[in-house]
């Protein structure tokens, strides 16, 4: 589990979050949701480690991450796996290698057992045989698929996800959410995913946080969200008059 | 890994810029031995000094110098923008949520190879630019071949060739450590990208230069 305890980070004068707590659950999809501006990445790099919070705390567990030193942190990191918004693959190498390079950085495992984990996480996201395929020579939706076979390929306890189907199609949006909330069942793992895709908060969202301007304004979980009063979630999740219409007819149902 | 990145920088380094290095050598010492040809005209110094001057002043000062500014705007550039562009395209935040050491990853080995490779392309230098030097004055008949060879072989002192291993490694290790900063620390853009490059190049430059002459000031005194 990642507990976040009064995380406040500010950027000079700007306070981006302002004392944001919440809980992140094993074998749950935790969404991360809210306008652009809202802090939902920065929420999300502070989790990782990339930015330092000016106060406040992040438990993975019953360890305070930001009281850790560069090499304790560099332990858990290997427990962590993240997918980036433009996916982060390395483009000079092959689809293989990038899966690849976690194992060759961090295991002493033979050439042939490594080829084999990669097989079996190119498996795990339907590209097998896309092996030799530079970045580049493939789609958008691949890209994040084999983002999703690096960061799995370690046996991950956390995985991060930023932004998971910007730039997608919905069909394609939804092979990515199926796929994500799939292996965080299969594995048990706490996953993190920082979206402002309205069909990934109805169709994964196990324990998702609403921030708005730097707080943290509503939590709950997807069942929840069509039966709340919350006005901020309600403008946000039901922004079009179509959505509307159609929570209208949900709820009268 | 970190070998395996070790032996492609050395590579990159190494292989990559001999062209160049062996170009722009050729020509130093051919302009060395014409000009100082010129400039002993009707005088009293004897002919072999021709040699003698080629071969000092390229191990001494212009191999080591000349081939790391080049080597400052080839490799110092290149790498800048590398790693600047893993930066910006967040390969090296994916890298450091993996739990790699980044700065070890992606600078140590450009450091060793820079250090270990450099000294060797200067070598190289020193030896095509004496080359350069006879074939500009020789078959020019600016001086005989058994004068320029025996100008070579006048009142060496190995000093200057370990002068010229010191500038090579102080050059090299200020080249790649320059110019992996400035590519490590790029913020923004592709403007920046490019500002950044150029800024590894002229600091490089700049501070070879300084060295350069702190160098000599040590190893002279």
């Amino acid at each position: 589990m990642i507990k976040v305890e009064n995380i406040k980070k500010s950027f000079g004068k700007v306070e981006v979050l302002q004392g944001i707590s919440c809980n992140f659950l094993p074998g749950k999809t935790n969404l991360i949701i809210g306008r652009s501006g809202a802090g939902k990445t920065v929420l999300l790099k502070i989790l990782v480690g990339l930015f330092t919070p000016t106060a406040g705390k992040v438990w993975y567990n019953d360890t305070d991450f930001f009281q850790l030193n560069k090499a304790q942190r560099r332990a858990i990191r290997m427990d962590v796996g993240m997918l980036f918004q433009g996916s982060a693959l390395f483009d000079s190498l092959t689809v293989e290698q990038n899966i690849r390079f976690p194992l060759d950085m961090f295991t002493n495992k033979t050439k042939k057992e490594k080829l084999m984990r990669v097989n079996d996480c190119l498996a795990r996201v339907n590209l097998d045989g896309s092996n030799d395929k530079f970045p580049s020579e493939i789609s958008g939706g691949m890209q994040k698929r084999v983002g999703i076979a690096r960061s799995i390929v370690l046996e991950p306890k956390y995985l991060f996800c930023d932004e998971p189907n910007s730039g997608l199609d919905p069909k394609t949006s939804i092979v990515i959410d199926e796929l994500i909330k799939s292996i965080t069942i299969e594995n048990n793992i706490t996953t993190v995913i920082n979206t402002h895709d309205m069909n990934s908060v109805m169709e994964i969202g196990d324990n998702i946080a609403l921030l708005y301007k730097g707080e943290l304004v509503w939590q709950g979980n997807k069942d929840e969200v069509l039966d709340t009063d919350n006005q901020i979630l309600q403008d946000f999740i039901f922004a079009s008059p179509f959505l509307q219409r159609l929570r209208s007819a949900a709820l009268a149902k | 890994m970190y070998w395996k990145e070790t032996m492609r920088q050395m590579n990159d380094i190494g292989i990559g810029s001999l062209v160049i290095v062996g170009i722009i050598s050729i020509f130093i010492g051919a302009v060395t031995a014409v000009q100082f040809s010129y400039q002993l005209q009707g005088g009293f110094i004897p002919d072999y000094y021709i040699g003698y001057i080629v071969r000092d002043s390229t191990i001494i000062e212009m191999a080591p110098t000349i081939t790391c500014l080049v080597l400052a705007g080839k490799v110092g550039s290149n790498m800048a923008a590398e790693i600047g562009g893993m930066r910006q395209k967040e390969h090296i935040d994916a890298m450091e949520i993996m739990g790699v050491n980044t700065a070890a990853y992606l600078i140590l080995p450009k450091l060793i190879a820079a250090v270990v490779v450099i000294p060797m392309l200067v070598f190289l230098a020193a030896f095509v630019s004496i080359i350069g030097g006879y074939l500009a004055s020789v078959p020019t008949g600016i001086i005989t071949d058994t004068d320029y060879v025996r100008g070579l072989r006048s009142f060496f002192d190995s000093y200057n060739i370990f002068m010229m291993f010191v500038k090579a490694v102080v050059f090299a290790f200020l080249l790649t450590s320059i110019s992996c900063y400035q590519g490590y620390y790029v913020k923004g853009g592709s403007i920046e990208l490019g500002q950044a490059s150029t800024q590894a190049v002229v600091l490089s430059d700049i501070l070879i230069l300084f060295a350069d002459y702190l160098i000599a000031l040590l190893l002279t005194s």
